[in-house]
């Protein structure tokens, strides 16, 4: 039942106070993402949210034949580990950094531009009657001309 | 079902329902690129299930960064006449018309950068400074930005860098101050005004094998993305408006065919990154070419007269 009592809080907490988490996860992205795309240009654009552990985010992005990538997804310490899947158009999954001990970057480059879809998702602590962790995750990518 | 229980259910979806109408008077609140759906749960058993399954999706057009760097990777000359002048900058007086012009000299001193017209570069930076501080944007592009941009004039990363960081910091004050709307015109005008230099440097004498024109092909990927991001905004009069022009730029490139064969992946260790694999069939004849330049050059005349 402790659920059932933590529920409305989190709730009111995760929608009431929307905007000063906002600003924290902007200064997060700026702090902890984006020195991570290290070499590479920051295209300037800026993708963050507040995601609670189980939910999932996706992001649709066109990638082109000219450009070597670097994308960086990072989640805020007090969250469980962040997975993401990148995904062609057809569902196939591309890269998991499930596989790869969830890293936070990954580097690739296209033969043909294509538009790809990443799904990044906090995973769980499983910790029954816990408050769920919720926390900023954000997503940034880099650039650069193709050797 | 407890009575404390029931209660405090009764209280949670009280205030959902009032938060999100607070968020929804601000037009939305997350980020300008992101329609969040929040669904208002039924009863308690399924509120940790619906958190959980609240979709944040985000609509990742090219950035106008990106967009001149496509440009420039495609072997097109620089032509200073495509640019908007800056002299109009003091004709941009609706919210509206700063925001897409916001983006459109964001996507103009991305191209003079990558061209190194250095002083051109410096009247844009002046230029995207007045859009954002009429659109209220504190601290986006600061008298500091130009400064650095001025003392490192011939050193093109930290010029990137700064670039970069100013449309950061438009683009996440607007998302973190709930206006999606005003974010999503920003990316708009940028976008368009990197399709509209393309489409104009391109020479039909030369429309065979052009490798922009493969570029402008490439374009036909974001529509969809594009439009997404704008319906995240629907109801709001001047995304209203962008929306039946973009449909008619969507029209003309449902004209052009892209058919894609399966992604294989290939892992370089010596580098660590990896190479996506298809082929790609692509096709634009010049009469569609031209129809979807004559269209983007009213939409993009549109947002700067």
């Amino acid at each position: 039942m402790r659920i059932f009592k933590t529920l409305p809080l989190l709730a009111l907490f995760l929608f009431a106070f929307s905007g000063s988490v906002d600003a924290q996860c902007k200064a997060f992205a700026k702090k902890e993402c984006l020195p991570e795309l290290g070499i590479y240009t920051h295209d300037g654009n800026y993708h963050a949210a507040v995601l609670v552990e189980g939910e999932e985010a996706e992001l649709y992005k066109t990638f082109y034949s000219d450009m070597e990538y670097r994308v960086a997804i990072i989640g805020e310490d007090k969250l469980p580990m962040v997975e993401f899947k990148v995904l062609d158009a057809n569902k196939n999954v591309l890269y998991s950094n499930k596989d790869k001990d969830y890293a936070k970057t990954w580097d690739f480059k296209l033969q043909s531009s294509q538009q790809l879809k990443l799904v990044v998702k906090v995973s769980s602590f499983n910790k029954p009657g816990d408050t769920p962790a919720s926390g900023c995750v954000a997503i940034m990518f880099g650039f650069k001309m193709k050797k | 079902m407890n009575r404390n229980y029931r209660f405090s259910s009764v209280i949670l979806v009280v205030l959902i329902l009032v938060t999100s109408l607070f968020t929804g008077c601000k037009g939305g609140k997350k980020s300008v690129d992101q329609s969040v759906k929040v669904k208002v749960p039924q009863d308690n058993a399924v509120i940790l299930q619906d958190i959980k399954q609240a979709e944040k999706i985000f609509n990742a057009l090219p950035s106008p960064i990106e967009s001149a760097q496509l440009i420039k990777s495609a072997g097109a000359k620089f032509d200073e006449k495509l640019l908007n002048p800056v002299s109009n900058v003091n004709t941009y007086v609706t919210n509206k018309a700063m925001a897409l012009n916001l983006g459109v000299y964001t996507c103009d001193l991305s191209f003079a950068s990558m061209y190194e017209q250095t002083q051109l570069l410096i009247d844009y930076m002046n230029a995207a400074k007045k859009m954002a501080d009429g659109l209220g944007i504190l601290k986006a592009i600061e008298q500091d930005d130009i400064d650095k941009l001025e003392e490192n004039i011939n050193n093109a990363d930290v010029i990137m860098e700064v670039v970069s960081q100013t449309f950061m910091n438009s683009n996440s004050y607007l998302q973190d101050n709930g206006q999606p709307a005003t974010a999503a015109m920003v990316l708009v005008g940028g976008w368009i005004e990197g399709l509209y230099i393309s489409t104009q440097l391109i020479d039909m004498k030369e429309f065979n094998g052009n490798k922009l024109v493969g570029r402008i092909i490439d374009q036909k990927l974001s529509i969809d993305i594009l439009l997404n991001l704008l319906q995240g905004s629907k109801g709001n009069p001047a995304v209203d408006e962008l929306i039946v022009q973009v449909a008619k730029l969507s029209d003309v490139f449902k004209k052009i065919s892209i058919k894609s064969g399966p992604i294989r992946t290939e892992y370089d260790a010596a580098s660590n990154s990896t190479m996506l694999k298809s082929e790609v069939k692509t096709d634009m004849t010049p009469e569609t070419f031209k129809e979807l330049s004559i269209v983007v050059a009213d939409i993009r005349n549109s947002f700067v007269k």
